[in-house]
């Protein structure tokens, strides 16, 4: 994929992990084994080219080798079982590994949990998970972003993209944070047009090609012009709806280069700025907070630019909308606001800005949501 | 003799002027083909090493620095060994639902299916149970792990045996329909509200996790799985159950002439392989997970089959296999890491030492020096 060049160097060749990194990265040309040497393990669930979850994380891994004293080792495909519980001791025992980004979501209970305490002196670093204090070893932390917001600003690009006022969604499963993001991405086109629904289908798997290719053809079929989703990988999603003449949202990472004439713009993870911010702590000998998150105007998640179908009003809302959020506070969810069975989820006057913690719990869709939870 | 052999009998080559005397013969011959049973396999898997070098050569990558690699993380230390031995376990039970089946002739691919609802029933129990002392809960949950998994694979016996339904595509699809099954009732009636983004059964207690084998980083679930070999192994080559049963999987038609019960044989078979199965998840959600989910899915099941057919389906010979296939997937990762090399090499090797395997199946018999009966014929 030549617009991602993830090459890594031929380092490690000897068996001694941590000298021989030293002495063989290029970066490292002065005496080995300088106190500010760290090497920093991340593991994906997943290919680490998916143009999705796995590739955003990747994407930051490559933003922190260029760091000085940083050796970076890394593992795609690991699944959620004793196989990642042994890549950390790998990563530790063989590559010296002493501080881990494992990156998927089922690794944190019971995996994360379960190998931490043998090794208080190595950190881990898991995205999405909930730290609590009372509850889990203070060596692990757990950060993630408020990603909700991007898919917010993608509803209001997409409510004015959309001719036939329907747009869809494609999701892997109902939970929490996928909830959020749908209802996000209606309310945002619905601040543009409050006639639009957007019609949902979940897949049920969170990397499952042949039925994000049917769920995106079966919102085609029922006259959704923009299309987003949320599953590991967007790749199939992307593609199948520009093939159908559907413009795209994106997420996760930046999809543009699928079909950049039909890429409206796309929610991404900036993790390069979060892991480069950490790193950074860890070498200047500061602890990194065990419960880190942020949004838009903290460099947590960025939107991709704006694509060649945007109309110069489309723009114009985007921005403002984006610059309202920079500002803090903004809430997706306020009332007054019903579910899509008709009960009442905020009240007039009622709001839930982007960092109350109750979005973590959401198990509704909104009004204008056309699906199902269960 | 057995049915390798090259249709003659011994003692005709006795009869009919061979150099060598009869009884000599007599004890050789068995010798003889049990050490053909161990030496193809291992030609094949060196073939199948040379194969994967060329591969390896042609990306301009070392085998040396590849084979060392898996040696040094799968069994060059003791955390390489613990790594290994870890991942062991559920392959152990795996290929055993594969191993059983295949000696009457059936080729069963769907034990992912018992695995996954083997280890959701479970889950599900250990919940139920959770205020019932462990002593009574534990076995219930085994027992209900076995039965489900039993039931599971047992139907793919069942329609073979009363339909004629095909085995292989009946357990490969039933496999889908259990992820699916247990997907819909871990994200509905069995979940635990607070597993918010990752859908589970409620934690089990500590009481009803199984711990590790004291002084290793292995849980039990390995020493159960060989013992689990070491019966199934006991079954098929000590008892009247596996000698009808190597008769069915040899000739269906020889066998009911016989009077050989073949149906409750394909039932009784194919339900022990998944019960073995279920165990495997009894042992993922007990010692591993803690719970039941989507990651009981991980693809055990799929290993399992290599495993049974490298070790041509004797349970004995599945132990090491499985250990050494289990060695292949520790050194994976860094392999990854090390050689830059992708995730699927250990997969391509895989592939190519199966299809060696398979390959070597067609020498059997073809080696005069596995039978001693024609070493005279010139």
């Amino acid at each position: 994929m030549p617009m991602h060049p993830f090459t890594r160097r031929g380092f490690l060749r000897s068996g001694a992990a941590l000298a021989g990194a030293a002495a063989v990265s290029p970066l490292s040309m002065r005496p080995a084994a300088a106190a500010g040497d760290l090497t920093v393990g991340f593991i994906y669930v997943g290919p680490k080219d998916d143009f999705g979850y796995n590739q955003a994380h990747a994407e930051g891994a490559a933003a922190i080798k260029a760091i000085e004293g940083i050796t970076v080792v890394e593992e795609e495909n690991v699944a959620e079982t004793t196989d990642v519980q042994k890549t950390m001791e790998s990563m530790i025992n063989f590559d010296g590994a002493s501080l881990l980004f494992p990156t998927s979501f089922g690794y944190f209970d019971p995996h994360i949990l379960e190998v931490a305490p043998k090794y208080p002196d190595v950190r881990f670093e898991h995205s999405g998970g909930l730290w609590s204090a009372d509850k889990h070893p203070s060596n692990v932390g757990s950060y993630f972003g408020y990603i909700g917001m991007g898919q917010y600003l993608n509803g209001v690009a997409a409510g004015h993209a959309t001719k036939t006022k329907k747009i869809g969604f494609v999701a892997a499963k109902p939970i929490p944070q996928v909830l959020l993001n749908i209802n996000s991405f209606l309310l945002g086109a619905r601040s543009v047009d409050p006639s639009i629904t957007c019609q949902v289908i979940f897949t049920g798997e969170w990397s499952m090609a042949v039925r994000e290719a049917e769920a995106t053809n079966a919102l085609a079929d029922g006259g959704a012009d923009v299309i987003t989703c949320h599953v590991d990988g967007p790749k199939v999603v992307m593609e199948t709806a520009a093939s159908r003449g559907a413009f795209l949202c994106g997420y996760h990472a930046d999809q543009s280069p699928l079909a950049p004439d039909m890429y409206l713009t796309g929610a991404e993870w900036n993790w390069a700025q979060v892991y480069t911010d950490m790193i950074n702590k860890t070498l200047a000998g500061e602890p990194i907070d065990n419960f880190v998150r942020g949004g838009l105007a903290d460099g947590f998640i960025k939107m991709s630019p704006l694509g060649p179908a945007v109309s110069d009003a489309s723009r114009a809302q985007f921005e403002a909308t984006k610059a309202e959020i920079m500002k803090g506070g903004f809430a997706v969810i306020k009332g007054p606001l019903k579910d899509n069975a008709g009960n009442v989820i905020a009240a007039e006057g009622q709001a839930f800005a982007e960092t109350d913690v109750t979005l973590e719990s959401m198990d509704y869709l909104v009004e204008g949501v056309i699906g199902s939870t269960s | 003799m057995g049915p390798r052999l090259d249709g003659s009998t011994m003692t005709d080559h006795g009869i009919t002027g061979g150099v060598h005397s009869a009884p000599f013969q007599a004890w050789l011959a068995p010798v003889a083909r049990r050490a053909e049973a161990v030496v193809l396999p291992l030609m094949a898997l060196l073939v199948g090493f040379a194969v994967f070098s060329l591969f390896l050569v042609v990306q301009g990558k070392s085998p040396a620095e590849f084979f060392g690699l898996v040696y040094k993380a799968g069994f060059g230390t003791a955390f390489s060994w613990q790594n290994t031995l870890s991942r062991t376990a559920p392959l152990l039970f795996a290929a055993l639902c594969v191993a059983l089946p295949a000696r009457l002739g059936l080729v069963v691919i769907g034990g992912e299916g018992a695995i996954v609802l083997g280890g959701l029933t479970a889950g599900v129990l250990g919940v139920a149970l959770a205020g019932l002392p462990a002593a009574l809960a534990l076995p219930v949950m085994v027992a209900g792990a076995a039965v489900i998994g039993g039931l599971w694979i047992g139907t793919v016996g069942a329609l073979r045996y009363f339909r004629g339904v095909n085995e292989t595509i009946a357990s490969l699809l039933m496999a889908y329909i259990a992820i699916a099954l247990m997907n819909h009732l871990v994200e509905g009636p069995f979940r635990d509200p607070a597993s918010l983004n990752k859908p589970s059964t409620a934690p089990l207690t500590d009481a009803l996790r199984v711990g590790d084998i004291p002084g290793w980083d292995v849980h039990w679930g390995l020493l159960v799985g060989v013992v689990a070999c070491v019966f199934s192994w006991a079954l098929i080559d000590r008892t009247t159950w596996g000698f009808a049963a190597r008769i069915a999987g040899g000739n269906v038609g020889a066998a009911q002439v016989q009077g050989l019960p073949v149906g409750r044989l394909i039932l009784g078979f194919t339900a022990l392989g998944g019960a073995f199965a279920g165990l495997a998840g009894f042992f993922e959600v007990t010692a591993v997970h803690g719970s039941a989910n989507a990651s009981l899915a991980s693809g055990y099941g799929y290993t399992g089959i290599l495993i049974a057919f490298l070790a041509r389906h004797n349970p004995l010979a599945i132990i090491p296999v499985a250990i050494l296939l289990a060695g292949f997937e520790a050194s994976s990762g860094l392999v990854q890491r090390r050689m830059d090399l992708p995730d699927a090499t250990t997969l391509v090797l895989q592939g190519i030492v199966f299809v060696a395997i398979l390959i070597s199946d067609t020498f059997y018999g073809r080696f005069r020096i596995f039978a001693p009966e024609r070493w005279s014929k010139p």
